[in-house]
């Protein structure tokens, strides 16, 4: 009766951005396995996120846990309307780690507009999704989680993206769904990238379980900070190698390419949220415990995530400092993955994932420093999840990932709202949505709606921040 | 007569396995003067195969593999004891920290495999003194599979004597929605378990510090702490009912002379002296030293035998008050003392005995109850330990129930409780039982 195996997870990535970022994952995850597995067994921290096919069975292949690593595929599925960029991954060195079945391609692209992705490819391509989806759960024992990657401001990430999502919670509603948004600058080049988040955030607020809103500018900050200390720094403070979130860490695909810097951040993201998933630790943080202890509502459930250490510097410190260092950090809004500053606004709950050499006493040292300067929401002072998982990734002797719930993307969410409204009142690029067979203007009307309602949720919790709120009046019964 | 015992979750099942370990130790130290001891131990808390292997009387559930395997294979490399190779049962996905989880799906799910585990563990007992089951209350599956568990026991046997001994998390949090999970156990386990008792892992943790001077205190220094005091409990003792044997009944001797009123189920337990090994070697104690310390810590409800307050002393008659707050003298509704070690029978006890310590309304004959034995437990060559029902756990629990009512009151997290099938009423009856049981607690004088 007793079952060995971990959980497993299937990364679904949907478009142009997707599919970069989500090879920046696999990637860099196939390193990090290769750093721990040096014994060539498929192992159980393997299997969560790979197969392992041996093409010389007749049966399909697939090997269970304990023998020797034959073919390491990715439990993943591909989908994008445009050839570019999966073209690219099977002529690359992933090629391997990918087989036909896995992929959905069409050529033509879905020209930056979210209804010809949500609603042509979308209706279009609903078998074969759902057939791709099934064929990757099936290859699960015990399937635990999809995670979602794709961007916000296209037509493909965002509309054919958004549609699977809805997919997935009608075909799989047990499995828990994490997505991995990214949402355009304000100075974005696509003209009609608000429109197309704004339509995706609908879905994202209705259909996902947790989503982890990335930004792109904050990504540009994080990369020129980086770029900057690597060049300029102070004299005798040396980046060590390989050690900065944005580098590829020489994996398979060797040289960098132009986004692969933003890129692997967010890979990053997904490698330490799942570490807890693919490695074992003293305290171990379920994936389907992040979304029970973060969501509080169900439509609050946009997870801020920051990343630290962004470098490790080559001299050696004094490991305490540097380790409450890192804990100072994950707060400081340089670290944040969007322009936000949580420390200003309200936590609803936060959750500290730490990798790496760090004991239970350092993690509590650190809670307790640093709750007073963080304010949490009267019903939850104590709103803190946590996790250690003892592999910390390659280059670094430790890392910690926070997620808070914070009210702090309010702002973001009523920028993107403005920015949505400049358009929408002038009626600019309308007709090319409402062109869209199955597409009409109360999509448009609903979808602001439903992030209006969103953001009052906010800014309600918002004013009772700083407020001493009174204990609720217990209840007395008769006696 | 045997104890069965059901560890669940990874809390029950650590500590469980951290008690097994320090019981099998105990009961196979060497002496002829421990012979007896030693085989109603073993007989207690073991079953013997055919060449002699100790094998615990234990169920081992969890809803993920890794602790459940973790403790069979540290139990089997001791080489004294192991548990038995069909006595475990897991899943692979866990409770996500959610008691409704645990409670309305996994528990339902799995019971006909975990009631026959039981049942064959059961069966092996010559006599059964009783039911245990281990948890925590602060995750999912300790506590919502813990409370399911423990319910189809007390179905299956409802004669027979259930103590459900949980470990409650730091107040500081360890899980978000801990309050819940522990408000919703509580209240269910009120209703079918005998009697309750309670390690809290803050007082466990000062103790690591405090007394045994550990720097980088680790969940298996807690875990041992608790296993040491819970041993002290439950090995062998001769009682005023057993007629210099030890007792055949150790179970329904303790719920009997503790848990007499449904109303009051909640039992508190205090060791002396906890010490580290290294300074074991240089302290000598006696019985009165001992036994003034473990009364002053009982009436000033210090947890610890560090910080006692000498000032505080059982109030007159007409100070009496029903009080939460109190003027910091803890009145208890009964206690037994249980004192293991060289001399015991010198051990005076009149003190437990003063009625100035008790609430008016049990005569303190029956108040008060003391089991004895003079095998040394676990290296301690005098130790005593008292085992309380009394307001000890009346401020950690009020903070409990606080906690979770402020969160119910804006109804954060209730959806995901909702999800799995327990409903708002669920947790309004919850919340009521425990505030009865706080008031009673409160009014104890």
């Amino acid at each position: 009766m007793c079952c060995g195996a971990m959980t497993q997870s299937v990364v679904v990535q949907v478009g142009q951005c997707g599919n970069q970022v989500g090879c920046r994952f696999w990637d860099l995850a196939l390193r990090e396995h290769a750093h721990i597995n040096k014994k060539g067994l498929y192992d159980e921290a393997l299997s969560s996120f790979f197969r392992n096919v041996d093409s010389r069975k007749s049966d399909g292949g697939a090997c269970g846990v304990g023998g020797r690593i034959q073919h390491l595929k990715a439990r993943a599925v591909l989908v994008d309307m445009e050839e570019g960029v999966v073209n690219e991954i099977l002529q690359g060195p992933l090629r391997e780690v990918f087989d036909s079945t896995q992929l959905l391609t069409d050529v033509s692209g879905s020209g930056n507009n979210w209804a010809v992705g949500h609603m042509t490819y979308g209706s279009a391509y609903r078998e074969q999704i759902v057939d791709t989806l099934r064929k990757a759960a099936e290859h699960c024992d015990c399937l635990q989680c999809f995670f979602l990657i794709h961007s916000m401001g296209g037509g493909t990430g965002s509309g054919l993206g958004t549609r699977v999502l809805s997919l997935l919670e009608e075909e799989f509603p047990e499995v828990c769904r994490i997505v991995t948004s990214i949402y355009p600058s304000a100075e974005d080049d696509v003209i009609t990238s608000p429109y197309n988040s704004i339509l995706a955030m609908r879905e994202l607020t209705e259909h996902a379980d947790c989503v982890l809103p990335v930004e792109n500018q904050s990504l540009v900050d994080i990369v020129n900070k980086i770029k900057h200390m690597s060049h300029g720094g102070k004299p005798g403070c040396v980046i060590k190698r390989d050690s900065t979130i944005i580098s590829g860490q020489g994996g398979l695909s060797g040289a960098e390419k132009p986004f692969d810097a933003m890129n692997n951040i967010v890979a990053n993201l997904l490698l330490n949220i799942t570490s807890s998933a693919r490695f074992e630790g003293p305290l171990n943080m379920d994936l389907n415990e992040i979304a029970m202890n973060l969501v509080p509502f169900p439509r609050l459930h946009y997870l801020v995530p920051s990343l630290t250490p962004l470098y490790t510097l080559a001299d050696v410190h004094v490991p305490t400092r540097r380790l409450d260092q890192m804990f100072s950090d994950a707060f400081s809004k340089d670290h944040q993955l969007i322009r936000a500053d949580p420390k200003h606004s309200l936590y609803l709950a936060c959750a500290l994932m730490v990798r790496g050499n760090v004991q239970v006493s350092d993690l509590r040292r650190n809670i307790e420093r640093l709750k007073p300067s963080l304010p949490f929401v009267s019903w939850n002072q104590e709103g803190w999840k946590t996790g250690l998982c003892s592999v910390p990734p390659v280059g670094h002797s430790h890392s910690l990932l926070a997620l808070a719930n914070n009210t702090c993307v309010k702002p973001t969410f009523m920028e993107l709202r403005e920015r949505f409204t400049k358009l929408y009142r002038k009626k600019a690029h309308l007709h090319h949505y409402l062109n869209v067979e199955g597409m009409e203007q109360s999509f448009f009307s609903e979808a602001v709606s439903s992030l209006s309602s969103l953001i009052e949720e906010y800014h309600h919790l918002d004013a009772t921040k700083g407020r001493l709120m009174p204990d609720a009046p217990r209840l007395s019964i008769a006696r | 007569m045997s104890i069965v015992t059901v560890q669940l979750g990874q809390c029950g099942n650590q500590v469980g396995h951290e008690l097994f370990d320090i019981i099998c130790s105990d009961a196979q130290e060497g002496g002829r003067e421990r012979k007896v001891y030693n085989t109603a131990s073993c007989e207690r808390f073991f079953h013997r195969t055919a060449h002699g292997d100790l094998i615990a009387r234990a169920v081992l559930v969890d809803m993920e593999p890794k602790v459940i395997n973790q403790s069979i294979t540290r139990a089997a490399k001791s080489g004294r004891w192991r548990y038995g190779e069909e006595s475990h049962f897991s899943q692979k996905q866990g409770s996500g920290n959610n008691w409704a989880n645990g409670y309305c799906v996994h528990g339902p799910r799995h019971r006909d495999v975990v009631e026959e585990l039981v049942r064959r563990e059961v069966e092996r007992c010559d006599r059964l003194a009783g039911l245990m089951a281990m948890m925590s209350v602060a995750g999912g599956t300790g506590s919502g599979v813990g409370t399911y568990v423990t319910q189809c026991v007390r179905d299956i046997y409802p004669k027979s004597f259930i103590l459900n001994h949980l470990t409650w998390p730091y107040g500081t949090g360890e899980v978000i929605v801990q309050n819940y999970n522990s408000v919703l156990t509580l209240a269910h386990l009120y209703q079918l378990s005998d009697a309750i008792l309670v390690h809290e892992n803050d007082t466990v943790h000062k103790i690591c510090g405090q007394l045994l001077n550990i720097k980088h205190i680790s969940f298996g220094d807690v875990n041992g702490v608790i296993a040491h005091q819970l041993g002290s409990v439950l090995q062998p003792a001769l009682t005023a009912d057993s007629h210099g044997a030890y007792s055949r009944n150790p179970l329904g001797e303790l719920v009997s002379a503790l848990a007499c009123h449904p109303e009051y189920k909640l039992l508190s337990v205090c060791t002396i002296p906890q010490m580290s090994s290294a300074s074991m070697a240089y302290s000598a104690f006696s019985w009165p030293g001992l036994l003034k310390h473990l009364r002053q810590m009982l009436v000033s409800n210090t947890k610890m035998e560090e910080g006692i307050d000498w000032q505080v002393r059982p109030p007159a008659g007409s100070e009496r008050t029903g009080s939460l707050t109190g003027p910091g003298f803890n009145t208890s509704l009964a206690n037994l003392l249980i004192l293991r070690g060289k001399d015991v029978y010198s051990a005076e006890t009149a003190g437990f005995e003063d009625p100035g310590l008790y609430s008016s309304w049990l005569p303190s004959g029956e108040a008060f109850n003391s089991w004895k034995s003079p095998v040394p437990f676990n290296k301690y060559a005098k130790s005593a330990t008292l085992v309380s029902n009394s307001r000890a756990l009346l401020r950690p629990l009020d903070n409990m129930v606080g906690k979770a009512w402020n969160m119910f009151a804006s109804r954060a997290y209730i959806h995901q409780y909702i999800k799995f099938g327990i409903s708002e009423e669920d947790f309004l009856d919850s919340f009521a039982s425990l505030e009865q049981v706080v008031s009673s607690y409160s009014q104890l004088c």
